[in-house]
């Protein structure tokens, strides 16, 4: 619960969870949304500033981030939809489809690449039976190719959600799959 | 993996002592080694003092410029009336890093205690620790650290009973490695696109929110509470006179022992790649080594006498970065990881300079067409002529970035790149 939450870290919590879909309509209608977004406003001298702590918190409850979250993101913060949507797009990590449960990002950057991290990108799609980007017919996996995740030194990295993955094998690749299926992986 | 194993030429005294003990991320064990005296004993001294000891010490930036941290403190106006911020850079995207992370997850305190003496320096009443976004695990520890702080009255208001007030809030990036860069990183912290400004205006006139800020890395400022605490004599026993004091080294690539690594500034780079990180797993010669993370040049296997300093490592012609080298072994395709690295800069470009955003894809799409065998001689031609082109032309150095490993690869590995011309189907291994 949002009233847990130390102002200073209320722009730190995780934004791609498992447990999505807890939303549906306006976001700042409910009472944890209008908590969040005051408590965030606390942290800044501008409004504009707590735009991504806000989209950070509609991801983390939608899974995903759309229009209309937009429009209403847009008139929290004074600012048009079409700056938010500029927001939206440039940041990686904002997803603007829907995703599989499990967003799988395999790190395929120089240090995973020189340690098979193209190969665990490719087991892990023809496993999954996905291209890129797409939810898996069960609707559990989305895979994606990522750019270093900063921990090259356990390569090859595989972020999962919200949490990491190291030293990921083309061999492991099917166990791990198998237990995110099972739920045994989750936090 | 640096830990349980440490190795002699390992000084974990200043960064690294407390990795991998999980109890020192509690605010109780944190203070039961002494944790918090240094903040105490800063409030105690003048901001000014502050920032002449860490002047003496030496200690130069760790987020791969190495600018000496308390000359840019002292950049910082003074008694002006207005509110100053500091913004601690924990944005690690550089290909190879990956000791920033490291000091967030298993010594938050630590870090806070640097945020709060640098503030103190700057005179900066709120810090702003950019942590990227991708860390989540990470970043838990370091909210769980900064809400005990808070608790035990070590930030906030009159911290520790005194006059000093002092807010750090965690702000958390969405993805985007050039929000690592400083003024992008202050745009991403207002609500912007990251995309850096053309300086001046320097951050220290106006910066974040339009007001007095300094950034300073996550392993920077975690460096300055050692150093206000036995003084900036003790700090300068290691390293040299240029580069004092030690690094963490974040080892990947082709190593039997990858990993973080404090290691005092100087020791032959050789020595980290081949005793500390115990040499290839294949047991194969090394080809080559990217020493600093992806953006500085390539070094060939007969440079790796060079020594782990600044200036050491501008001798034969690459920087320290972030102390991070990439090692590759006799069979790795230098093409196809040059290629690769290309790849990322073309990706991370935020498209605001010519140069940069139409250079970056062009280098990948010649890249891509000498692995794939339908390169020209001319090719390379074209490739020196883009690194012309691309060099100090631009609003941030990320497109000299792709320059220094590009550049250099052609320089020392061209047999490699002419290879792939000759013959007309190249097998891409
Ligand atoms: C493209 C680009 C990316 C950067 N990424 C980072 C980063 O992730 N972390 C960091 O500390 N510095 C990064 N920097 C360097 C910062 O601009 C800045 O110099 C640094 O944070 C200053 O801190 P320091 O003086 O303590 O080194 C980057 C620079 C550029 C040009
Ligand atoms: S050099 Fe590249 S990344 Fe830097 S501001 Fe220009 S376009 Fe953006
Ligand atoms: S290169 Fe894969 S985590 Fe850095």
């Amino acid at each position: 619960m949002s009233r847990e939450i130390h102002p200073a870290v209320v722009g730190a919590q995780p934004f791609q969870t498992a447990e999505r879909g807890q939303f549906d309509g306006p976001i700042f209608k409910t009472k944890e949304g209008r908590l969040r977004l005051e408590m965030a406003l606390t942290r800044y001298p501008d409004k504009r500033a707590a735009l991504l702590p806000i989209l950070h918190f509609v991801q983390e409850k939608k899974g995903w981030i759309e229009t209309s979250d937009m429009e209403e993101v847009a008139e929290a913060l004074e600012v048009t939809p079409a700056y938010v949507h500029s927001i939206v797009s440039f940041y990686t990590m904002y997803n603007q489809h829907p995703v599989g449960k499990h967003l799988i990002q395999v790190c395929t950057n120089i240090s995973c690449h020189l340690n098979k991290g193209d190969e665990v990108l490719e087991c892990f799609l023809e496993e999954t039976d996905t291209r890129q980007g797409e939810i898996s017919s069960d609707g559990e996996f989305t895979v994606i190719e990522a750019e270093c995740l900063g921990a090259c030194g356990f390569a090859t990295v595989v972020q999962v959600n919200d949490r990491y993955l190291e030293g990921v094998t083309p061999e492991n690749v099917s166990n791990i799959l198998d237990e995110l299926r099972a739920g045994s992986h989750k936090r | 993996m640096s830990f349980p194993y440490v190795h002699e030429l390992e000084t974990r005294t200043l960064l690294s002592e407390y990795q991998g003990k999980k109890d020192a991320r509690t605010l109780k064990s944190w203070r039961d080694e002494g944790g918090y005296q240094r903040v105490r004993k800063a409030i105690d001294m003048s901001p000014d003092t502050i920032t002449d000891v860490v002047k003496e010490s030496g200690l130069r930036g760790r987020g791969g410029a190495g600018f000496p941290t308390g000359l840019k403190w002292s950049f910082m106006p003074k008694e002006d009336g207005k509110p100053h911020y500091l913004c601690c850079n924990a944005d690690e995207s550089e290909p190879g890093a990956f000791k920033d992370r490291e000091i967030i997850r298993w010594t938050p305190h630590l870090l806070i205690e640097g945020c709060l003496i640098g503030a103190r320096a700057i005179g900066a009443e709120h810090v702003y620790i950019y942590v990227r976004g991708e860390f989540f695990e990470d970043t838990q520890h370091l909210n769980k650290a900064v809400v005990e702080a808070y608790e035990a009255g070590f930030v906030g208001s009159n911290i520790m009973g005194s006059t000093w007030s002092c807010d750090i809030t965690i702000h958390t990036g969405a993805g985007a490695y050039i929000a690592g860069e400083e003024t992008g990183l202050m745009n991403s912290l207002m609500g912007n696109r990251a995309e850096p400004w053309a300086k001046p205006p320097f951050p220290a006139q106006a910066g974040a929110f339009g007001m007095p800020t300094t950034v300073n890395n996550v392993e920077t400022l975690s460096t300055v509470p050692g150093i206000i605490e036995h003084g900036s004599e003790w700090y300068r026993q290691w390293g040299s006179e240029k580069s004092p004091g030690t690094k963490l080294w974040s080892c990947s690539g082709h190593l039997v022992r990858p990993g973080n690594y404090e290691i005092a500034l100087g020791v032959p780079l050789r020595d980290i790649i081949f005793d500390v990180c115990g040499g290839t797993p294949s047991g194969k010669p090394v080809k080559a080594v990217i020493p600093g993370g992806s953006s500085t040049a390539f070094l060939s296997a007969a440079e790796l006498d060079c020594a782990t300093t600044y200036e050491g490592m501008q001798e034969v012609g690459s920087s320290l970065g972030t102390a991070s080298p990439i090692v590759m072994d006799e069979d790795t395709d230098i093409v196809r990881a040059m290629r690769r690295i290309a790849q990322f800069y073309a990706h991370e470009s935020c498209g605001q300079c010519v140069q940069c955003r139409e250079g970056t894809s062009w280098i990948v799409r010649i890249l891509q067409k000498i692995e794939s065998g339908d390169g020209r001689l001319r090719d390379i031609d074209t490739l020196y002529d883009l690194c012309e082109q691309m060099t100090g032309r631009t609003i941030c150095v990320l497109a000299d970035s792709v320059v220094f490993p590009l550049k250099s690869s052609l320089d020392k590995f061209r047999a490699e790149y002419e290879a792939k011309m000759t013959s007309d189907k190249v097998a891409v291994g």
